[in-house]
C-alpha cells in the first residue's frame, strides 16, 4: 500500500488537488488538510485530480462524501478529473457522480467551471 | 484514447476491481432464500448523497483482547456467520453466494413488536479485511456501512463504521425520536456478540458519533414514495381494521 500524497495548484479562482497513491480511510488527515488549504482564499471551485490515483477502497469513497459536504457547506463546486474507467464506474455505482461533476481532464473541468 | 492521444492511465482492472460490486442499475434479490418479503428487487441503491436527513458518521469499535484471531480470520468469520451476530429482533437473510461484491442480502428488523421493517443491502465492497454494505431506495437510512478489522499492537480490533442519513422526512422524525439511539444499540450489540464469539469474556464496545452535516436535503423529500417505514406504519395501523373486516 502506498501513501497518499496531495499537491495543491491553483488556476484562477479554482484550486486543484492532485491526489496520488492510495486513498483509504487512513488518508483522512492528508485529504482534509489538502482540502482546507485548497479552500483557503475562498476558492469557488475545487478540482480533484485523480490521474495518479493508484487505489481507492470504500473508506476512500466515504472521504469523498465528507469532502462533498464541506464543499457544499461553503458553496464550493467539487469536480473530479483523471479518473480511470474503473473508478468512474465506482462513482457511478455509489451515485456520487450525481453530486461530484466528473470531467475527462483538467482543461475540460476548468472550462466547465468557467474559471 | 481521447483526441488522438493515448490515455496512459491504468485501467485498474487488477488490484481492486474484484473487490467492488459490478455496475448495476436496479438491484435483484434473486440470490436470497428464506425471506418472506423482498422490498429490494427493482430498487436502486441510495447512499448518503441521496438521503434526506442530517449526515452522521458512527464508529463502533471493539478490541478483541485475549482473542487469538487475525484481522483476516475475523473478517472471514464475520462474513460467514454475519446473521448470527445480529440482535434477536433482527433476521438477516444472507445471499446464497455469501457476502461477496455485488450480492444482495435481505433482512427483517422489528425494533418494536408488531412493526417489522423488511429491507436489504447491496454488498458494495469486500476484501480480506473489510466489507461494505450500501442501502437500497426505501431503506430507513441512505447509508454505507463498512465492517473492518485491523491490528493494534497485539490486539485485533473490529470496527463497524456507518455514514448515514435518514432517507426521508418520516424516517428523520423516527431517527430524531429514538431511532438514532436504537441504531447505535443495534451495532453495539452486534459487535459485542462478535466479540463473545471469538472469546472475549466481557466485550466493551466504544462508540463515536459525529454529525458530519446538520443540514437536511429537502431536494430529496420525495424519497417518501419508497419509504419502507411508512409502508410498515400503514400496515401496522391498518391491521385492526383489516382484522375487523376479515381481510387479514
Amino acid at each position: 500500500m502506498s501513501a497518499t500524497t496531495i499537491e495543491l495548484d491553483r488556476s484562477g479562482s479554482a484550486a486543484i488537488l492532485r491526489i496520488a497513491g492510495d486513498v483509504t480511510s487512513a488518508s483522512e488527515p492528508d485529504l482534509m488538510a489538502g482540502y482546507t488549504r485548497a479552500a483557503e482564499g475562498g476558492a469557488g471551485v475545487v478540482v480533484l485530480d485523480f490521474s495518479a490515483l493508484e487505489y481507492m477502497n470504500s473508506g476512500g469513497i466515504g472521504l469523498l462524501v465528507t469532502l462533498l459536504v464541506r464543499a457544499q457547506r461553503a458553496g464550493t463546486r467539487l469536480l473530479a478529473t483523471g479518473l480511470s474507467e474503473h473508478y468512474r464506474q465506482i462513482l457511478s455505482l455509489t451515485r456520487l457522480d450525481e453530486a461530484i461533476e466528473i470531467h475527462e481532464d483538467e482543461t475540460a473541468a476548468l472550462a466547465a467551471a468557467s474559471v | 484514447m481521447t483526441n488522438g492521444v493515448v490515455d496512459e492511465r491504468p485501467t485498474e482492472t487488477g488490484r481492486d476491481s474484484a473487490n467492488w460490486a459490478p455496475s448495476v442499475d436496479r438491484l435483484s434479490a434473486a440470490g436470497v432464500e428464506g425471506a418472506k418479503v423482498d422490498s429490494v428487487t427493482g430498487k436502486r441503491v441510495s447512499g448518503p448523497v441521496q438521503g434526506f436527513g442530517q449526515l452522521w458518521q458512527k464508529t463502533f469499535t471493539i478490541r478483541l483482547i485475549d482473542a487469538n484471531v487475525t484481522p483476516q480470520q475475523l473478517i472471514a468469520t464475520w462474513k460467514r456467520d454475519f446473521a448470527t451476530f445480529w440482535p434477536k429482533y433482527a433476521t438477516f437473510y444472507a445471499p446464497l453466494a455469501g457476502i461477496a461484491p455485488g450480492e444482495v442480502a435481505l433482512f427483517d428488523v422489528a425494533p418494536m413488536p408488531g412493526a417489522p421493517i423488511s429491507t436489504g443491502v447491496l454488498v458494495l465492497y469486500a476484501d480480506d479485511e473489510s466489507f461494505t454494505f450500501m442501502t437500497p431506495e426505501g431503506h430507513t437510512l441512505s447509508s454505507w456501512i463498512t465492517f473492518s478489522a485491523h491490528r493494534d499492537g497485539d490486539v485485533t480490533v473490529a470496527q463497524a463504521q456507518a455514514l448515514e442519513r435518514a432517507s426521508d422526512p418520516f424516517d428523520e422524525l423516527i431517527y430524531m425520536f429514538g431511532g438514532n439511539k436504537l441504531n447505535d444499540r443495534f451495532w453495539q450489540e452486534t459487535l459485542a456478540n462478535l466479540g463473545r464469539h471469538v472469546g472475549v469474556a466481557e466485550p466493551v464496545v466504544s462508540t463515536q458519533v459525529i454529525c458530519v452535516d446538520k443540514r437536511r436535503q429537502w431536494r430529496h423529500v420525495r424519497n417518501l414514495r419508497n419509504s419502507a417505514s411508512l409502508r410498515t406504519a400503514r400496515r401496522t395501523l391498518g391491521a385492526p381494521f383489516r382484522r375487523l373486516t376479515g381481510r387479514e
